[in-house]
C-alpha cells in the first residue's frame, strides 16, 4: 500500500491516517487504522459506544495524541501543527456544550472572539448563519432555554463561525426529534455542497445511508470502509452458500423462535412484520411455506452490514 | 504574545464575567458569608478569659477571708455564683458544669496568718477548658503572690512592680486578632473554590473539550479565566476592610495599599490552586472538598487561630510554607502595627515566589491533561 499520509499533497485529500494507533496505557483506543476522506466528502463514522469514535476525532484535531502512524489534516501534521489545524476546523460535539447561562447572541460573540474574528467579521458571519438556520427569533435568549433542535442548532453555527472547511460532528443528532433531525441533515447537506468536508459519528442508520462514505470502527479497528452500498454487498456480509431472506406474514415473534431454533440459521432478527434472516443454502424452508408465510429474497441492510461485521470480529478476537 | 492571543484572553474573560454576574445566588453568598463570620468571630468569640463562674467555701468566714474573695471578684477574672456549704457542694457545680473554678478557704485561715504561719487555701480548677484553667491558676496565684507581699510589707509600698503596657491593641481585643486573619482566610476560600469551580464547570457541561477543539491555548485559558476572580477576590477583600474598620474599628495604621501589593501574589497563588484541583477533580463535589482539604491545613498552622510561637519546631518549619502564614502576618502588621515596606519586601518575596511556582506548576498539569 502507498502510504499516502506521508505524500499527502493532494488538496483533495483533507484527512490522511496511515496505521494509525492510539495507547492509553495498556489499551489500544485506536489500532491501526487507516484511511483517506476527500474533500467535499460526507463521511460517517460509525461503530458501538467505546470503540474508539471519538477518541479518533480529538486525536486528529490534536487534543490527543497519535502513538504510531502517520496522520495529516489539510497536509498539517496532527502531531506538530494542531492548532494550525484547529484554526481550520469546526467540532460540534455529541452533547450540548455551549453556555447554558449566555444567551444565543453571547455564545456567537465568544466564539467569534475566540476564533479571533473581527467586529465586522463576526457581524456579518453572524447574520449568515443566522439566516440559515433560522436562530434570529432567539438570540437574546439563554442558550439553556432552547429546545433540543435549536441547541443543535447553536452549537453548529458556533462552530462554523470561522469558516472551517472540515466539520467534526459527534453524534450531533442524539436526542434531537426527527424533524429536527432531518432539518439538521439539511443544513449540513447545504455546507457539503459548499465544498465542506464533515465527519459525522451517528448510531442512526438512516444517517448512515445519507453519508457518502462509512467506516466501521469496532474494538479499536476499522472493519470496514466504503459507500453504504459497497458495504451491503461485501462478501463476507452474505457469505457463499447462504442468502438473505425475508419472511413476512405471521406473528413475527413466533416465527422468529421457530428460526432461531434451527441450525444453519443466522442473524435471525425482527423487522416490524417481517422477520430477516440469514440462511445457508442447504436449510429447507418448506415448512414455513406450508404454514403460509411469504419467504422472499432480501439485500442486507446496513444495520445487518455492522452486526455481521462485529459478531465475526468477536469470534476471531474470542479464538 | 500576539493580537489574537490577546483577543481570545479578552473574551474569555468577559465571558467569566458574565457566569459570574449571571448566578447571583453564588455571588451573594460569596459576599454574604464573609460578612456573617466576621460578626461571629468580631462579637461572639472572645478568647479572653473573663468572669469565669465560680463557687466558693467559706469555712473560715472571717474579714480575711472575705477580702480574699473580694480580691478573686475584683480581678475581673471571676464571677462568684454561690456560696456553698460544704466541699462536696461545690465540687458538685464543677462536675455538673456550672462553675469552672471553686475556691476552698478552711476554718483555720485567718488564725495561721495571725500566728505567721503558711496559711493554704483550695483552689479547683476544671481543666477540660484549657485556656480557662491556665489563666484561673495564674491569677489565683497572683492573689495569693499579692496577699502575702500585703502581709509581709504590711502596708508599705511594694518594692518592684511591673508596668506593662499593651501596645497596638490597647483593650486586647480578640476581634483585633481575629479579623485580619478571617480577611485573608475568607479570600483563599474564594479563590481557591472559584478558580477550581471555573474549570470543572466546563468540564461537567462539557464546554471545556468543546473549548480546546479551538486554536485557544491553555496559557490564555489560565489567564483569562483568573483576571475576573482576581478583581473579585480584591472586591471581598476590600468589603471586609471596609467593614472590620468600621463596624469594628479595627484601625489600619499602615498602608492599605501595601496590602493590596501582597493580596495580589496571594491570590494567584490560591488561584493556581484551585486551578490544581481542578485537574484532578471532575465534579463540583469532589473539588469543594478538595479545596477544603487544601484550605482547613492553613486555618490551622497559619497562625489564624493559634499562634505559630507555640507550635511544636516542625509545624512551624510547615506554616513558612503556606502563603496564608505571610499575609496574614503582613495584614496584621499593616493595620496593628503599621509596618512598612523595610519588613514586609521579604514578604512579597516569598508570596510572589510561591505564586509563581504554583502557576508554573498548575499550567503544566494542565498542558499535560487534554
Amino acid at each position: 500500500m502507498v502510504k499516502e499520509s506521508s505524500l499527502n499533497t493532494d488538496p483533495d485529500v483533507v484527512i490522511a491516517l496511515h496505521d494509525c494507533s492510539i495507547q492509553f496505557g495498556k489499551f489500544r483506543a485506536i489500532d491501526r487504522v487507516s484511511f483517506n476522506v476527500h474533500a467535499g466528502e460526507v463521511f460517517g463514522l460509525l461503530g458501538p459506544n467505546g470503540s474508539g469514535k471519538t477518541t479518533l476525532i480529538r486525536a486528529l484535531c490534536g487534543l490527543l495524541n497519535f502513538s504510531e502512524g502517520e496522520a495529516s489534516v489539510f497536509g498539517l501534521n496532527v502531531r506538530t501543527q494542531a492548532e494550525k489545524i484547529r484554526e481550520q476546523v469546526g467540532y460540534m460535539s455529541q452533547k450540548f456544550s455551549l453556555y447554558g447561562d449566555l444567551t444565543v447572541q453571547e455564545n456567537m460573540d465568544f466564539y467569534c472572539g475566540i476564533y479571533g474574528l473581527s467586529r465586522a467579521q463576526a457581524k456579518q458571519r453572524q447574520a449568515e448563519l443566522v439566516e440559515l438556520t433560522g436562530l434570529a427569533p432567539y438570540r437574546t435568549r439563554s442558550a439553556s432555554k432552547l429546545s433540543g433542535g435549536w441547541k443543535q442548532r447553536l452549537a453548529m453555527v458556533c462552530s462554523l463561525m470561522h469558516r472551517p472547511r472540515l466539520v467534526f460532528l459527534d453524534e450531533p443528532t442524539a436526542g434531537v426529534d426527527p424533524v429536527a433531525r432531518r432539518e439538521l441533515w439539511d443544513l449540513l447537506f447545504r455546507l457539503a455542497s459548499e465544498g465542506i468536508t464533515l465527519v459525522v459519528t451517528t448510531h442512526y442508520m438512516d444517517e448512515a445511508e445519507r453519508c457518502g462514505r462509512v467506516g466501521y470502527l469496532y474494538l479499536s479497528h476499522l472493519l470496514a470502509l466504503g459507500t453504504p452500498k459497497d458495504l451491503k454487498h461485501l462478501p463476507t456480509i452474505t457469505p457463499v452458500g447462504s442468502k438473505r431472506w425475508e419472511i413476512r406474514g405471521g406473528v413475527s415473534a413466533e416465527v422468529l423462535a421457530k428460526l432461531r431454533s434451527r441450525a444453519g440459521i443466522h442473524e435471525a432478527t425482527i423487522f416490524g412484520q417481517a422477520v430477516h434472516a440469514l440462511i445457508d443454502d442447504n436449510v429447507s424452508l418448506n415448512d414455513l411455506k406450508a404454514e403460509g408465510l411469504d419467504i422472499l429474497a432480501a439485500d442486507a441492510n446496513l444495520e445487518d452490514v455492522f452486526v455481521t461485521l462485529a459478531r465475526q470480529a468477536s469470534k476471531e478476537n474470542g479464538s | 504574545m500576539n493580537l489574537a492571543a490577546w483577543q481570545r484572553i479578552r473574551f474569555i474573560a468577559y465571558k467569566e464575567m458574565l457566569h459570574i454576574v449571571r448566578d447571583p445566588q453564588t455571588l451573594f453568598f460569596t459576599l454574604f458569608i464573609p460578612i456573617v463570620e466576621m460578626f461571629l468571630l468580631g462579637f461572639a468569640i472572645n478568647t479572653n478569659v473573663r468572669d469565669v463562674s465560680t463557687v466558693v467555701v467559706d469555712f473560715c468566714n472571717t474579714q480575711e477571708s472575705r477580702r480574699l474573695i473580694e480580691q478573686f471578684e475584683n480581678s475581673g477574672d471571676f464571677e462568684v455564683l454561690k456560696y456553698c456549704d460544704s466541699e462536696r457542694e461545690a465540687q458538685a457545680y464543677i462536675v455538673a458544669g456550672n462553675a469552672q473554678v471553686g475556691i476552698i478557704i478552711p476554718e483555720d485561715f485567718s488564725r495561721k496568718i495571725e500566728a505567721g504561719q503558711t496559711s493554704p487555701f483550695a483552689v479547683l480548677v476544671d481543666g477540660t477548658v484549657s485556656s480557662i484553667a491556665a489563666e484561673s491558676l495564674n491569677v489565683g496565684n497572683a492573689i495569693a503572690l499579692r496577699a502575702s507581699l500585703g502581709q509581709v510589707l504590711k502596708g508599705k509600698e511594694l518594692p518592684i512592680e511591673a508596668r506593662p503596657s499593651v501596645m497596638f491593641n490597647p483593650d486586647t481585643r480578640s476581634a483585633w486578632f481575629f479579623l485580619p486573619g478571617l480577611m485573608v482566610v475568607m479570600c483563599q476560600m474564594l479563590a481557591t473554590i472559584l478558580s477550581a469551580n471555573a474549570i470543572v464547570r466546563e468540564k461537567e457541561s462539557g464546554t471545556l473539550e468543546q473549548f480546546y477543539m479551538t486554536p485557544v491555548r491553555r496559557g490564555e485559558v489560565i489567564l483569562g479565566k483568573m483576571i475576573p476572580y482576581v478583581v473579585q477576590t480584591a472586591i471581598e477583600f476590600a468589603i471586609i476592610l471596609l467593614v472590620m474598620y468600621t463596624i469594628f474599628q479595627v484601625p489600619i495604621r499602615g498602608h492599605v495599599l501595601l496590602l493590596f501589593a501582597l493580596l495580589l501574589p496571594f491570590t494567584l497563588t490560591m488561584l493556581a490552586f484551585g486551578l490544581l484541583i481542578s485537574t484532578k477533580a471532575d465534579t463540583k463535589d469532589a473539588a469543594g472538598q478538595m479545596a477544603m482539604g487544601t484550605i482547613i491545613p492553613s486555618i490551622f498552622l497559619s497562625g489564624y487561630v493559634f499562634p505559630i510561637d507555640s507550635m511544636p519546631e516542625i509545624f512551624k518549619t510547615i506554616s513558612y510554607f503556606i502563603p496564608t502564614t505571610w499575609l496574614i502576618d503582613a495584614a496584621r502588621g499593616i493595620l496593628l502595627r503599621g509596618t512598612d515596606w523595610t519588613t514586609l519586601w521579604q514578604h512579597t518575596l516569598v508570596l510572589w515566589i510561591m505564586a509563581i511556582v504554583v502557576t508554573t506548576i498548575a499550567a503544566l498539569r494542565m498542558r499535560k491533561q487534554v
